[in-house]
């Protein structure tokens, strides 16, 4: 197993903020939106040298959506921020009428997904967005899984064309990732081969899988970890690649078992490679209150978990 | 309940609100203090709901669509006997019903709130529902002004009004600040007041943290016959400790050891002036 250390822990939401800030400096395109979150967005630094270049929109996150693909079509770059939930549920049709449909130029950038942002509870915690956004045609959608690749990748979809959803979170996590990667939009990321089973993980479950891959080997089970930080477009090919070798398949997400990483990897097995799958996702249900360590714990998404699912993925071989 | 009454009463309910606050290290503290006046007058003297007998069909319905601010309807809920107060020792702690926002599961809450924008539409769907019934019971509503910018909220005044709700009284928490900073500086929506009018509501202001003031605007529902009401109570986010008002950072902030002692002698000098 290859060793991946850490000498600090960081929200990714502050690797978003520091990819903007860089933007800022780098590309003066692109115009920041938020929903009176600028503060639990990192967006201050951004803010303080492009004063200009910031649009508040105070809570009215439909009016945001709408904004930012009306700024597309005077040649912005508009990088749309909100909560997850409020950034995809609240304004689905705005997404889909306005910028998937109408294929603009716009980032939707959200913080505090999934269940890790604690005690708010089950109104802010969206276990949904990844598979309301990666249903919409043309939209790619990117779940980073450390402080360094989460600012890559705020800085690599700026020059993509077209639209994003980009989705971080809010609890400290170990950055383990290099300071000066170059993010690949689409190109799942080779953590640790192996032959055994192949874990798919994305976002704060990636670190969860390399803690699982450690406990397996000392059990002499020999486990490939992949990071899938893009889940549309999803890199089948390395998916198959790894599949072929292991026989069989553990997804990991902080997200509803339906609709997320785990639905788009079984359809890449069912069509072209059937083998056994487990998931480690969240089973169908809404949060609640706790800290990020309990909600994992009690929703069954630690590397305990993915340990298990993946002596049971084995054991269906 | 007097005025004097009223004021003692928010003073302990201040007292608890911090100390629940306090103890989970988490929570809405600025806004929780802004709108406790106003909850206190609305359970103390307006709404007819009875903890004994909250399934009633005739209850007044309160609805708090600025859920963050969830400690303040906490703790007045279990001071009207919803549930005993020891519950919200375990107010935002892993498997508690007590989370950060409304919930239902909560005994006297009426509707699971959090994401803004959306108790109006609610309140104008209940109140079109208590007319339907012929009942009289009213619906009242909790805005932050913060809130005022999602566009749900004047979807909801043009149907209260196309449909004559006069059974349905919204009231603004009009602190003036919200997370980024002042209401005026994120998104200005003023002059509120002008706004409803035109969109055919009844307006009145009040001051937030006057008990007569309150009361007197709550007795005198509707405003207009065949309008909806709309109160805007003016108030100090933080109200009642004096480093937490209209201070930005006590949207959710958490007292210290040291600053929560301060805020209860604090309301300790109040207590005394009101004995
Ligand atoms: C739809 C939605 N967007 C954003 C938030 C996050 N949020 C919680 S409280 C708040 C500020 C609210 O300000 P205001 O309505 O003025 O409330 P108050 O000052 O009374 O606390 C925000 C942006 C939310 N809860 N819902
Ligand atoms: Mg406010």
């Amino acid at each position: 197993m290859k060793k991946y250390t850490f000498t600090e822990k960081k929200d990714t939401r502050s690797g978003f903020g520091a990819g903007m800030h860089e933007l800022g400096q780098q590309n003066p395109n692109v115009v920041a939106l938020c929903a009176d979150l600028v503060g639990s967005l990192k967006l201050e630094p951004f803010i303080k040298e492009n004063p200009d270049r910031f649009i508040q929109c105070g809570i009215s996150e439909a009016n945001m959506i709408g904004l930012s693909a009306g700024l597309t079509i005077g040649g912005k770059i508009p990088f749309a921020t909100t909560f997850a939930n409020f950034a995809t549920g609240r304004v689905y049709d705005q997404i889909r009428q306005s910028v998937a449909y109408s294929n603009k130029n716009v980032k939707i950038c959200a913080s505090h997904a999934g269940l890790t942002l604690g005690e708010d509870g089950a109104t802010h915690q969206i276990l949904e967005d990844l598979g309301m956004m990666k249903m919409l045609p043309g939209m790619t959608v990117i779940n980073p899984c450390d402080y360094n690749q989460t600012k890559a990748a705020t800085i690599a979809i700026a020059d993509y064309e077209g639209p994003v959803y980009l989705r971080f979170g809010r609890p400290v996590i170990p950055v383990f990732t290099d300071a000066d990667q170059k993010f690949e939009i689409g190109k799942a990321w080779m953590v640790n081969e192996g032959t055994d089973v192949s874990i798919f993980a994305t976002g704060h479950m990636v670190w969860e899988a390399i803690q699982a891959g450690e406990m397996l080997e000392a059990e002499g089970i020999n486990a490939e970890i992949i990071n899938i930080h893009t889940i549309k477009p999803l890199d089948e090919e390395a998916i198959l690649k790894s599949v072929e070798k292991t026989g069989c398949v553990v997804s990991a997400e902080e997200h509803n078992r339906i609709g997320g990483l785990g639905d788009s990897i079984a359809q890449v097995l069912v069509k072209h490679k059937l083998a056994p799958q487990e998931y480690v996702a969240v089973d169908d249900s809404f949060g609640e209150s706790g800290t990020p360590a309990q909600l994992l714990e009690k929703y069954g998404l630690t590397a305990k978990h993915i340990v298990e699912a993946a002596k049971r993925a084995i054991a269906r071989k | 309940m007097s005025e004097k009454e009223l004021a003692r009463k928010s003073v302990e309910y201040r007292r608890k609100i911090l100390k629940y606050i306090y103890q989970a290290k988490a929570g809405h503290t600025g806004g929780s203090l802004s709108c406790i006046d106003i909850l206190n007058v609305l359970y103390n003297h307006v709404l007819n709901v009875d903890s004994a007998d909250f399934s009633s069909p005739d209850r007044d319905r309160y609805i708090q669509s600025k859920g963050h601010t969830v400690e303040a309807l906490y703790v007045v809920l279990a001071s009207k006997g919803f549930f005993p107060e020891s519950d919200l020792e375990t107010l935002c702690t892993y498997q508690s019903h007590y989370i950060g926002h409304p919930t239902r599961k909560v005994r006297g809450v009426e509707q699971n709130t959090g994401a803004l924008g959306h108790g109006l539409s609610l309140s104008v769907g209940t109140a079109i529902a208590g007319k339907l019934d012929k009942k009289d019971y009213r619906v009242f509503t909790l805005l932050g002004d913060g809130e005022l910018p999602e566009g749900s909220n004047w979807e909801a005044a043009l149907s209260a009004a196309h449909y004559k709700l006069d059974n349905l009284c919204a009231i603004i928490d009009k602190n003036s600040l919200q997370i980024s900073g002042a209401t005026s500086d994120v998104c200005n929506t003023d002059p509120v007041d002008a706004k409803f009018e035109a969109f055919g509501w009844a307006v009145r202001h009040v001051d937030g943290h006057d008990f007569e003031q309150l009361k007197a605007a709550f007795d005198a529902i509707p405003f207009e016959k065949g309008k909806p009401s709309l109160v805007i109570a003016h108030t100090i986010k933080g109200k009642g400790v004096s480093y937490m008002e209209s201070q930005l950072k006590w949207h959710h902030g958490v007292p210290s050891e040291e600053q929560y002692s301060d805020a209860l002698q604090e309301l300790g000098v109040a207590e005394e002036s009101l004995a």
